[in-house]
């Protein structure tokens, strides 16, 4: 261990049951660094960082803080051992000011009056600082998601915090947001703290860190220098193999109008859309998550119903259909949130093979509504088997699989359809990149069969390397068109947020 | 090996109960060794004292469990769809009675068309009340625990003016109707293992009833895993937005699954009325809506686990009785005790899981 390294752990093992999460992982972080942890789902990384912060004890393995031995029992140990994390899931407290989130639960002054001016001031320094153009008098619930993001960071850093660690921080911001962010992270770094950043996102990785460790099947596989580095070598390491990063697709051959939408009106959830998805291509819908892209597809897959405007399929009129409706019309749906809508956790893959066709043949075929369970395992089965789900077991709750396994069976049920157009939401949220490029793979494949598709995803960089043409939403509005052969990240991030920057000191 | 992994809880919760019993038992001063084999001889005994075989135990054990089967199986499946069901008992009443009325006032049909027909009575009686607070909630939203509670006593109230004022035999001084038709009545084990030469005594009121009981187990087993129909169900209970997303109206498979649990509920009134004492006898349920969701709890929520947590209460009642007459200090509410802590335990379940899991048999694996 040199002196230079501000955290060092040792041979860390953390065993889950029968799973061991974390095994045998030596992790050196040198001081004022900025320091990328990259790996799938499961490979480990928040919990190799969850022990550092003391949410979890580690069975082995020994850790260094500034080169003296500490045991980490709870996140309050760590906390004044000068570390701070920034959870992917802010825990702010909306109707209160900044200034009050910030205290809450460090709260100044010793008797039951809490002294707000000294914090007040300490905080307006701390911004002022690094940059953060925050005003602490400032109601949480007014401040936009970036804002917010740095409500979180600066609490850490009022607790005293030396060390940052940050769970997949972009995950919620846009192309601008994350700039500007990076940009705040750089400056913390040049001013002495040092910054963990556990992301998936490689590009990400190559623009803000110094050095980056990779992770796998609970173990390092590699430790680079950021500058030594690029994506394809990050990614073979994170797989454990060759990885195809770009989506290879032919141009598409765009056929007659599938789906016809004008003037749909939800709310003010809804604004006039208007378009059109041909059969044939893939049309992304890009945005910033919460601008009526969810609204958008549950109206058209028959979830909600719009207060005006007209919905044609293939030129049916879709009006005041039902999803059952909408599914015998022939629209498929991979929906956003695979726990909630696309799968029924607690019921085996059988049975949520056939969610949605359950009640007509092959499932139920007669008319006394037997369900033909030999018919529904050995569509179980078929599916299990094309679309390469592990385990392989059709009797298993959809619970015990994998993110990517449980997309890959919605995705094969709703393939199974044979739709005219499928409604894709956040096809690869939570999803390894083995199954991202099986995913997007099938997706391409379909379309060159001549199906519409309609896809909406928080992944840029998804939205543009899988749509032949891409609609930019903002606040229920469709506000611009663009190629995504040609369009800059800049511009279409501008449409994103309204077409001018936001104002940051409000 | 599942049905092991699911046996394992409510069989702990038994014998913990049984023990934390018997050392309540040893408080009061009795020996907890002899009234436990009182309780069971009692109401599993094949022989009475003198050791000479008898009926009794087991009959009425049985006959005991019949309607607790029936309320166990309502709760069960309104369960299955997300639904507490608290208002068995309300739904029992007005089963009852209307199985009551059917059989009084259609007097002049033959026995084969009476019977159905006071048996359809019930049924539907018990669908209707239950699906009253089903309809509330999917129109509403209005919480189904609250309005099965209020149920409950609107149901009463109802029959027993009915009862009171028209269906009466003047000057009765007790609260029940005049009886039903003769043929109305459905046959007891006696009538039917007489034929077989078996000698089941008359004065046993379990009747075809509990055979009735089994098959309807069965048939709920049958609707809820492998029907599209129990699938809907199941698939709102277990997660209403996927139930949505796949084309399911969650607010018609609440009031369904209200209306079937209240059918099943109102099933009781075929023991009671047409097999048992050939009347409407006011007040007659021992709480057995209520002891239905212990039933439900102890069973796991299946069909085949009702039956043997409803048998299992059947036996409590029964051993209950003789505790009371013949031991010195331990009087017959010792079973309720039992079933109280059992009830404890069943619930205490999660924090058994954590601890004892790791001891039990690894998920069943289908090829």
């Amino acid at each position: 261990m040199t002196d230079t390294n501000i955290i060092e752990m040792r041979r860390i093992t953390k065993r889950f049951g029968a799973v061991t999460a974390n095994r045998s992982i030596d992790l050196s972080i040198p001081a004022r660094t900025i320091h990328a942890i990259v790996g799938e789902n499961g490979a480990g990384k928040s919990t190799i960082m969850k022990i550092l912060y003391g949410f979890y004890s580690a069975d082995e393995g020994e850790i260094f803080i500034d080169g003296i031995r500490r045991e980490i029992r709870s996140p309050h140990d760590a906390i004044a051992l000068g570390l701070g994390m920034v959870h992917q899931h802010f825990m702010l407290v909306p109707p209160m000011t900044v200034l009050e989130n910030i205290v809450l639960g460090a709260e100044p002054g010793h008797s039951a009056r809490i002294d707000f001016k000294k914090a007040e001031d300490q905080i307006r320094k701390l911004s002022d600082d690094f940059g953060f153009h925050i005003e602490p008098r400032t109601l949480v619930a007014d401040l936009s998601v970036g804002q917010q993001q740095r409500v979180e960071v600066l609490k850490a850093l009022y607790r005293g915090a030396g060390i940052l660690i940050l769970d997949e921080p972009t995950a919620v911001l846009t192309p601008q947001e994350v700039e500007e962010f990076f940009r705040i992270l750089r400056g913390m770094r040049d001013q002495g703290k040092t910054i963990i950043i556990i992301t998936h996102k490689l590009n990400e990785v190559l623009a803000i860190s110094d050095n980056v460790t990779v992770m796998r099947d609970g173990q390092v596989v590699g430790e680079k220098t950021t500058s030594e580095t690029d994506a394809a070598e990050l990614a073979r390491l994170m797989v454990g193999r060759d990885v195809l990063l770009r989506v290879e697709k032919p141009a598409a051959v765009a056929g007659h109008p599938i789906l016809r939408v004008s003037g749909l009106n939800l709310d003010r959830r809804l604004k006039d859309i208007d378009f059109e998805v041909r059969a044939g291509e893939i049309v992304g819908i890009a945005g910033v998550e919460g601008n009526g892209q969810t609204e958008l597809i549950e109206v058209l897959s028959g979830l909600l119903y719009p207060d005006s405007g007209r919905i044609i399929l293939d030129g049916q009129e879709f009006k005041g259909a039902t999803a059952r409706r909408a599914k015998e019309m022939g629209i498929a749906h991979i929906p956003e949130d695979r726990h909630a809508r696309g799968l029924l956790l607690d019921f085996d893959l059988a049975d949520n093979s056939i969610l949605g066709t359950h009640y007509r043949a092959p499932a139920a075929p007669s008319a006394i509504g037997l369900i033909d369970y030999a018919a529904v395992h050995h569509k179980a089965d078929r599916l299990i088997r094309d679309f390469d789900v592990r385990p392989t077991n059709s009797a298993l709750p959809a619970r015990a699989l994998s993110g990517g396994n449980q997309q890959k069976l919605i995705i094969a049920r709703e393939f199974d359809l044979h739709p005219k157009l499928i409604l894709v939401a956040q096809p690869t949220r939570g999803v390894d990149i083995g199954a991202i490029e099986f995913i997007h793979r099938k997706l391409v494949e379909l379309r060159d069969a001549g199906t519409a598709i309609l896809l909406v995803s928080a992944e840029l960089e998804e939205v543009l390397s899988l749509s032949d043409r891409v609609l930019v939403m903002y606040q229920g509005k469709i506000v611009g068109e663009v190629d995504p052969q040609n369009v800059k990240q800049a511009e279409i991030g501008l449409l994103m947020t309204g077409g001018k920057k936001e104002d940051e000191t409000k | 090996m599942r049905l092991i992994r699911e046996l394992v809880f409510p069989l702990i919760a038994v014998f913990a109960a049984f023990l934390i019993g018997g050392i309540i038992v040893l408080l009061i001063g009795d020996n907890p060794i002899e009234v436990y084999r009182l309780m069971i001889s009692s109401a599993f005994g094949l022989f009475d004292a003198l050791g000479n075989f008898t009926f009794d135990n087991w009959g009425y054990t049985l006959f005991y469990a019949t309607p607790l089967i029936f309320t166990g199986l309502a709760v069960a499946l309104a369960f299955k769809c997300g639904l507490l069901n608290i208002g068995a008992e309300g739904q029992l009443y007005i089963g009852a009675f209307a199985s009551a009325w059917v059989a009084i006032t259609f007097s002049s049909l033959p026995g084969w068309s009476l019977i159905p027909l006071a048996i359809f009575a019930a049924i539907a009686a018990g669908a209707l009340w239950g699906a009253i607070p089903g309809i509330l909630k999917a129109r509403f939203g209005a919480h189904e625990v609250i309005n099965t509670i209020m149920l409950n006593f609107i149901a009463v109230g109802l029959v027993s003016y009915l009862t009171q004022n028209h269906y009466k035999t003047p000057g009765d001084p007790i609260m029940q109707t005049v009886p039903i038709a003769d043929q109305a009545q459905i046959v007891r084990f006696h009538g039917l293992l007489s034929p077989l030469g078996i000698d089941f005594p008359q004065r046993i009121p379990l009747n075809i009833t509990f055979l009735l009981a089994l098959l309807t187990a069965f048939l709920v087993w049958v609707f809820l895993w492998r029907t599209k129909w129990g699938y809907e169900i199941r698939a709102a209970g277990a997660s209403p937005s996927a139930a949505e997303y796949g084309g399911i109206s969650v607010r018609t498979q609440i009031v369904l699954a209200m209306a079937l649990s209240g059918a099943l509920a109102g099933m009781v009134g075929i023991n009671e009325v047409l097999g048992y004492r050939h009347r409407y006898y006011h007040d007659f349920s021992a709480g057995y809506g209520f002891a239905g969701i212990a039933v439900a709890l102890l069973g796991r929520n299946h069909p085949l686990g009702v039956v043997l947590a409803a048998i299992l209460f059947g036996a409590l009642s029964r051993g209950g009785l003789f505790v009371d007459i013949f031991t010195d200090k331990v009087s017959k509410d010792l079973v309720q005790v039992l079933q109280a802590i059992i009830i404890l335990f069943v619930a205490m379940e999660a924090l058994f899981r954590g601890t004892f899991s790791k001891f039990l048999p690894a998920p069943a694996k289908k090829a």
